[in-house]
């Protein structure tokens, strides 16, 4: 343990960047790059104080760690922070893709940069905090005020139709998070506490933890997304900008699958297992539903934003399970479509740079001029459809492994979704990189410059590499998985005596 | 050692596939090359180290995916199984890259070519070296990765993109089948390392489990489960339509992948699983009727085909059949042997008909050849041979033949001994279809080397021998070819046969026949419970026994019918393409019901393009636009976002910000409001 809160620094240094960056003066084109420059720096410093912190941790202790505990608002709101083995990989993922971000917004942002720059500084603090936050209150307010920069991004950045992506996404999270809000405040009432900490110990009576979770559920639900309250992603995802959809895909889509496993499968037990069948339904119509929508899409953004709800898919059904494998899964499954998914999106808008269309039809033979591109595409679109090798395939069969124990029709529709995706990805692939290269606009395309080479490789590495070796992923997440399934089980045995007793 | 084995291929494809702009195509050829013919040598002696010393070597690698009780490790494991894989895979991958050096000379994209075929090689060998199901399914998928990357290996192609994404998909519905089966696997014995779960068979034996709503027997489930992705993988009857569209892919690939190696991984895996079928008996008879029907089906089609690669494609789908209605029937020792010389012959003939259509410039079609006879006499030496080990040319009795000769009549006589209703019926289509085997072949060579030209003047004055780089690897199969089957006949399904394979194989004593004493194979000591299962001495031969032994003792015409089966072939060959050779055209032009469904492969693609391709595709739109659109949005956001919108247009006009402002505005309320009630409510409990 160190004795000075390296999770305050992680999670407000960004701030701090945003907050130097708001003093640079003039729009001229020398502001811009300072700009551009100090994101870069702050976001990479914070990626190694990230990393720092991961050394530090104990995978051993299955506890929070780091933990920072400080008097805040009148006494029963205080701050508190820390990660255990479940939150830190999500920091970490976090500190990861913002460098990829800032670097790939290098050149396609040209308008109020300095606005761009402080929005998504502002956002990593955000985001990070929703991983460390040991207080209920300090959860919401990060897990909320997280929106309001994405806000930004997409209506400022956005494409054509940015006003009504934004709305949509809105309207959306509003309905969830104003359930969740009531959500809290009876929780607070009956635990006297929003101690996340204490409140993993209180025992809320079953009744209770029905609308809890449902409140729960419906913030989460849509920030996963679960189908059907997913159709606020392909619109999002299309207007916002590169950067804006990678940390939409490799971030806040995880906040709902973080939100299930901080809360709803420890705190309301009773709740999560009468739900379970509910979560596998909805988790499956997702696989196959929204595959199938993916088979449609002529927009390379669309595809791949439904592919994201398919794969979280993967995610709610292993969580749902209770199981080592499935909790394990999941997060493994998260880690790797956060990767993944980022870098696909970072793909699309390397063309989109060059071309600015998303319409696959306009592309076509790519192969040809931009064999590196290719290369890279194909290892995303692989990991993507889960082979084995990379880290797309570890949480898949996790996830499946564990509902198969479960529930075999679960897991016999699930895997379905393994022969769907496979349809959809390699079509992309085949009608953008294969084929010949005719259009006359594209004879002159450029391949990867350095730039965009030094922002693919790292995430291509990564993802190889979980593939052959999750070693470190898992044995991070082992002793707090264990203790959230023991927990479970044991809160499980002793509400239901209570009930019984009380009946 | 070992490792190298394994790795060295791996080491080739990743410096090619990198380093390829830097080390140019030629360092990409003679490196990735010379790795394999260094692989090749340290397989050979794991051959004599492994098969005929007796020894099993098990290597650590790394830690793979451990979550709780599941454990799956990179482990190397050496047994004869894997040693008989090792020589085939690594010895005609080997002579697939030297060869690959002549047939690709003229193609710009080499180092990408050669680090595929090593990088496929890789793969092949992590599934035939596997300890558990898991790296087994890596191997598994990956050479499915290097199929697919293969066949569309000339991307400008739109034929050759459709039918690797094709292979690739139907491949997924066989994987689909195996990744439940391994997860069934972990169900039912807690564990997915082969030693743990072969020793634990005997108990799950007859035990059942929920499965869809249905009690069923868990371990025919999950033999069942693991034969359908063994049926994507070899392309068996149902899911067999991606092989000859994969002949897209460069003529080497085919030969290697789509012949030799990666379509027999679904026989390996039936093999390697004999400890859970032998268990399983429904699930075997599953296995051989799917087997034996695919032997006759792919025959049938093969018949009239006129792309030289397609005819080829068709032969290796129904020998597979032949591998697995063995194995179906027990007699795995002969399924293990026919995929051994199988590669042999079959990569020859398919090498020699690359030779035929690099000397005919691309030219693929049958009908445009004939005569090459004299302009390519090596070529037409080399086909020769390995047409003659693919029909099973030998002299019954004495038993002295080709590679087919051995390996093909040994299961034929084995279906006929197993003396039950389903190998009686593979019996009969495995003879029928030798039949049209010899049919088949003959009338390619007739086709393609006898007769006068059919081509253009320009096309045949061009027509030449390949350098020797190409031919050197014929002839090293021809030997194969013709010799192996002699060589090895002993070993693998002979008198020797019990020390050779030393417990890799396992054949319950049920399943030995009744003519002989079961089996007695010397387990290694994980199959101690294997081993265990009830052997009751019986008179007999002490060595093995069982169907094999059965298959010795059969009837001389049944011994003889593959040999009748062979000259009827020949016969009916020649006589309506060396003695009639106006008949065939016209009676393909006359296009009789029987000729048209047989040409057109008993109508598969069409029949799944119209149950699955066009309704996934329809159901995809509909959802999307009627789903996602119409209903969920409709009802949703659409609906209250239109009311929102309509109030407040002026307001957006007046400032474009403004939905981020409310936003911003709302959210801080929000948490304005709760902070005052938390801080305040805070003093009372």
């Amino acid at each position: 343990m160190t004795d000075w809160p390296i999770l305050t620094l992680v999670t407000f240094l960004p701030l701090a960047g945003a907050l130097f960056i708001a003093f640079i003066q003039q729009e001229t084109e020398v502001a811009n790059r300072n700009a551009r420059l100090v994101a870069l720096y702050t976001t990479v410093i914070n990626l190694c104080l990230a990393l720092y912190l991961w050394s530090l941790f104990d995978p051993a202790n299955p506890d929070f760690q780091f933990v920072e505990d400080v008097g805040w608002l009148g006494g029963n709101i205080d701050y508190r922070m820390g990660v255990d083995g479940i939150s830190i990989l999500f920091v970490v993922l976090t500190a990861l893709l913002m460098p990829a971000c800032i670097l790939a917004s290098w050149e396609s942002i040209t308008e109020r940069v300095k606005d761009y720059m402080i929005a998504f500084l502002v956002l990593e603090t955000l985001m990070i905090g929703v991983f460390c936050a040991l207080d209920l209150v300090l959860f919401y307010l990060f897990f909320e005020g997280g929106l309001i920069p994405m806000f930004i991004i997409i209506g400022v950045w956005g494409g054509k139709r940015r006003v009504y992506a934004t709305y949509k996404f809105f309207l959306y999270t509003l309905l969830g998070s104003v359930l969740m809000l009531l959500a809290i405040l009876a929780m607070y009432v009956d635990a006297g506490t929003t101690d996340i900490r204490a409140l993993l110990d209180h025992r809320f009576p079953p009744e209770m933890q029905t609308w809890l979770w449902l409140a729960f559920f419906a913030s989460f639900a849509v920030k996963m997304p679960m189908w059907p309250v997913h159709t606020w992603l392909p619109d999002a995802h299309v207007e916002a900008p590169t950067a804006g959809s990678v940390i939409l895909a490799g971030i806040l889509l995880k906040m709902g699958g973080y939100g299930f496993l901080r809360f709803s499968i420890p705190m309301f037990p009773l709740a999560s297992v009468d739900f379970a069948p509910l979560v596998y339904s909805l988790s499956i119509v997702a696989i196959i539903y929204t595959s199938l929508v993916a088979l449609a899409q002529e927009d390379i953004k669309k595809l791949i934003a439904y592919s994201s709800v398919a794969h979280m898919g993967f995610v709610t059904m292993g969580i749902f399970t209770v199981t080592r494998q499935g909790i394990d899964g999941a997060i493994v499954q998260m880690i790797s479509h956060g990767l993944v998914s980022g870098a696909l999106f970072l793909c699309v808008g390397v063309i989109y740079d060059r071309m600015h269309t998303r319409e696959i039809a306009a592309y076509g033979g790519l192969a040809k001029r931009m064999p590196l591109y290719a290369a890279a595409f194909m290892v995303f679109t692989m990991a993507n459809v889960g082979l084995p090798g990379t880290s797309g395939f570890v949480g898949e069969f996790l996830t499946l492994l564990a509902a198969f124990q479960v529930n075999t029709f679960v897991a016999i529709f699930a895997t379905t979704g393994v022969i769907l995706s496979a349809t959809y990805a390699l079509t992309l692939y085949r009608r953008v990189i294969f084929g010949t290269l005719d259009k006359p606009d594209l004879q002159s395309i450029m391949d990867l410059n350095p730039r965009e080479i030094a922002v693919l490789l790292p995430l291509l590495v990564l993802t190889v590499a979980m593939g052959f070796y999750p070693a470190p992923v898992l044995e991070v997440t082992g002793a707090a998985v264990n203790n959230l399934i023991h927990d479970h089980a044991a809160a499980l045995a002793t509400t239901a005596t209570l009930g019984a007793g009380g009946n | 050692m070992l490792s190298a084995i394994v790795f060295l291929p791996a080491l080739g494809a990743l410096i090619a596939g990198l380093g390829g702009r830097y080390i140019g195509a030629r360092g990409a050829e003679v490196l990735t090359t010379g790795f394999m013919f260094m692989a090749l040598g340290l397989s050979i002696v794991a051959f004599s180290r492994i098969a005929l010393g007796g020894e099993v070597v098990t290597v650590e690698v790394l830690p793979w995916i451990q979550s709780g009780s599941f454990q799956a490790n990179w482990t190397l494991r050496f047994d004869t199984l894997t040693a008989v894989m090792l020589v085939v895979v690594n010895g005609v991958s080997a002579l697939v890259h030297m060869y690959s050096i002549g047939y690709m000379h003229e193609d710009p994209a080499r180092p990408r070519f050669f680090a595929y075929l090593s990088l496929f090689t890789f793969a092949m060998l992590m599934l035939v070296t596997a300890d558990n199901f898991l790296q087994l399914f890596f191997g598994w998928e990956g050479v499915g990765l290097a199929s697919y990357l293969l066949i569309g290996f000339w991307y400008e192609k739109p034929s050759a993109n459709a039918a690797a994404i094709k292979a690739f998909v139907v491949n997924r519905v066989g994987d689909f089948g195996f990744a439940l089966g391994i997860m069934g696997v972990y169900f039912a014995f807690g564990s997915i390392s082969f030693d743990t779960v072969f020793a634990a068979a005997p108990e799950a034996a007859g035990q059942s489990f929920d499965f869809l709503g249905y009690r069923v027997d868990i371990l025919t489930t999950i033999c069942l489960l693991l034969f359908m992705g063994a049926c994507g993988k070899s392309a068996q009857l149902g899911l067999h339509t991606w092989l000859p569209d994969a002949m897209e892919g460069p003529t080497p690939v085919s030969a290697l992948i789509h012949a030799a190696t990666m379509v027999t991984a679904g026989v390996f895996l039936v093999c390697r699983c004999s400890p859970l079928f032998e268990f399983a008996p429904s699930a075997l008879m599953v296995v051989t009727i799917v087997g034996a029907s695919t032997a006759f089906f792919a025959a049938t089609v093969g018949l009239f085909q006129n792309d030289i690669k397609r005819v080829i494609a068709y032969s290796t789908c129904s020998q597979l059949g032949y591998m697995f209605f063995a194995a179906g029937l027990s007699a795995y020792e002969a399924a293990m042997f026919h995929l051994f010389t199988h590669a042999f012959f079959k990569a020859l003939l398919f090498l020699g008909a690359g030779s035929v259509i690099h000397a005919m410039h691309h030219e693929q079609d049958l009908r445009k050849m004939g005569g090459l006879f004299r302009l390519i006499p090596l070529t037409w030496a080399m086909m020769l041979a390995g047409t003659f080990a693919l029909t099973g040319l030998g002299i019954p009795f004495l038993g002295i033949g080709t590679a087919g000769f051995y390996s093909k009549d040994v299961i034929i006589e084995a279906a006929y001994a197993s003396g039950s209703e389903h190998g009686m019926y593979a019996f009969i289509a495995g003879v029928a279809a030798a039949v049209m085997t010899s049919f088949y072949s003959w009338r390619l060579m007739f086709m393609a080397f006898h007769g006068p030209h059919r081509a253009d003047e320009e096309t045949i004055s061009h027509v030449h021998e390949p350098p020797s780089v190409m031919t050197v690897p014929l002839m090293a199969l021809a030997v194969g070819a013709i010799f192996a089957g002699g060589l090895f006949v002993n070993l693998f399904v002979g008198d020797e046969r019990a020390e050779f394979w030393n417990g890799s194989i396992y054949v319950a004593s049920a399943h030995t026949g009744e003519h002989a004493a079961p089996a007695e194979h010397a387990a290694p000591a994980g199959h101690a419970a294997t081993e265990a299962a009830p052997e009751a001495p019986e008179k007999g031969a002490a060595h093995g026994g069982g169907i094999l032994e059965a298959a010795h003792h059969v009837p001389d015409w049944v011994k003889l019918s593959p040999f009748a089966a062979m000259l009827l072939g020949l016969a009916i060959a020649w006589y309506f393409y060396i003695r009639h050779p106006a008949w065939p055209p016209q009676l393909a032009a006359r296009k009789g019901p029987l000729y048209t469904f047989l040409y057109n492969k008993w109508y598969f693609d069409e029949l799944y393009d119209l149950i699955f391709v066009r309704p996934a595709k329809w159901l995809g739109r509909l959802l999307w636009k009627g789903g996602d659109g119409a209903i969920i949005d409709g009802l949703g956001p659409d609906g209250v976002a239109a009311r929102v919108i309509d109030v407040t247009r002026r307001v957006v006009q007046l400032q474009s910000g403004f939905i981020y402002h409310y936003a911003f505005a709302m959210l801080i309320g929000i948490a304005a409001i709760v902070t005052y009630f938390m801080a305040t409510s805070g003093v009372t409990p």
